[in-house]
């Protein structure tokens, strides 16, 4: 067997994930916190006030990474569920279902700071445009997932039809990034694709996307590791692990 | 590939392929008939429902901003560079309101003007400080002032 084929075997036995993914964490939060740190300080304190909107343009500082890790999550979510419906690997339905309450997390900041924005730029917190109302289809897609997930009681079946609704729903997902594209909307378009952002204003924005972009997969290992730990209770290695920790914790 | 796994590839395969083509099916008819907002010449051209409510969108013509001064009502006018329609406007404008700036107004036509009841403006996807901005325009001005033949 190929060894890059063989490690991909090895990282999906729980055990070897939950000893990998606890290494990884305290670095992910460091760098997110670092990167993050940064990137507010560039943004709401040595960024220039736009030439149109002033100070409230710095709020792209938390709604657009936020949008965009709405998306990302999805897309995520969706890729593990397509392999746990065909594969049936126990860690790409945890690793599914983990990445749901986060984006549907970013899904709710992204549309009230785009409200919070909206109110003082636009003269309105909500309009129905192609934009706004896709991406509110996205948080109810999280939630019916999530919602989906809870309402089965064995957790294996309950993860992999709350899959099979994350593999469908994936047709949102283009039409919220292009809707902005295709419609006229209230929405402007797209910003970092086209470049059309000064880079005293720029860095600050890639910064904390890459902030959202690490702390999201830091928060995905936590709870994939928790929920690890519950599927597989009763198992060698998690009784391993319960007694280390009562002796750590009784030092 | 196991003979079970290579079929629940092929279902869940076909299952996305019929989404898909659904999905794309329903997004290109809604683009035909999903319109936010109608411009000057589609409005006047008689695309937008007759007597009923829509959404005019346009650049406040320079210059043509007339407020009331004992009360908040305002009209102006909204242009998409081809054609122009007169809007009146009674309320509080959004802070980006000015000339030059993109605006979508709700409301209906009311003879040859658009009565708003309310109007949002629309700002654009670039963003920079004012200096640059500034530096831009000074620009321009001297390309134009230039290339304008001499009298």
């Amino acid at each position: 067997m190929h060894p890059f084929v063989l490690w991909f075997h090895k990282l999906g036995s729980p055990p070897y994930f939950h000893r990998l993914a606890g290494r990884f964490l305290p670095w992910l939060y460091a760098l997110a916190l670092l990167a993050g740190a940064m990137g507010l300080y560039g943004g709401l304190v040595i960024a220039p006030a736009d030439y149109q909107q002033g100070d409230a343009f710095r709020m792209i500082y938390v709604h657009v990474p936020c949008a965009y890790m709405s998306l990302f999550a999805y897309a995520l979510m969706a890729a593990n569920s397509f392999v746990a419906l065909v594969w049936r690997i126990k860690l790409s339905e945890t690793l599914a279902m983990a990445s749901a309450p986060i984006g549907a997390a970013f899904t709710f900041i992204a549309l009230v700071t785009g409200s919070l924005w909206g109110k003082p730029m636009w003269g309105t917190w909500w309009t129905w445009d192609a934009r706004l109302t896709s991406e509110l289809v996205l948080l109810f897609l999280y939630l019916g997932v999530i919602g989906l997930h809870h309402a089965i009681e064995d957790a294996r079946q309950a993860a992999r039809a709350a899959a099979f609704l994350a593999l469908i729903g994936i047709v949102n997902l283009p039409i919220v990034h292009y809707s902005v594209l295709w419609w006229n909307t209230l929405h402007q378009g797209q910003t970092l694709a086209t470049a059309k952002i000064s880079p005293s204003m720029a860095w600050p924005l890639l910064s904390m996307i890459f902030a959202t972009q690490v702390y999201f997969f830091a928060s995905l290992l936590a709870r994939a590791r928790a929920t690890l730990l519950a599927l597989e209770a009763g198992k060698d290695w998690v009784r391993q692990i319960a007694l280390t920790q009562k002796v750590d914790a009784h030092g | 590939m196991t003979p079970t796994r290579k079929r629940r590839l092929i279902a869940v395969g076909l299952i996305l392929l019929a989404v898909g083509v659904a999905a794309a099916l329903t997004v290109t008819a809604l683009s035909q008939n999903m319109t936010y907002l109608f411009s000057p010449t589609e409005a006047l051209a008689g695309k937008a429902p007759p007597g009923a409510s829509f959404k005019l969108g346009g650049i406040v013509l320079e210059k043509s901003i007339r407020r009331d001064p004992a009360s908040l009502k305002v009209d102006f006018i909204v242009s998409d560079r081809f054609k122009q329609i007169p809007v009146e406007y009674t309320g509080i404008l959004p802070d980006l309101f000015r000339e030059g700036q993109s605006i979508v107004a709700t409301g209906k036509m009311q003879g040859d003007h658009f009565a708003a009841r309310e109007v949002l403006a629309k700002h654009d996807e670039s963003y920079m400080p004012k200096e640059v901005k500034d530096a831009i325009d000074k620009a321009k001005a001297a390309h134009a002032s230039e290339i304008k033949p001499k009298p």
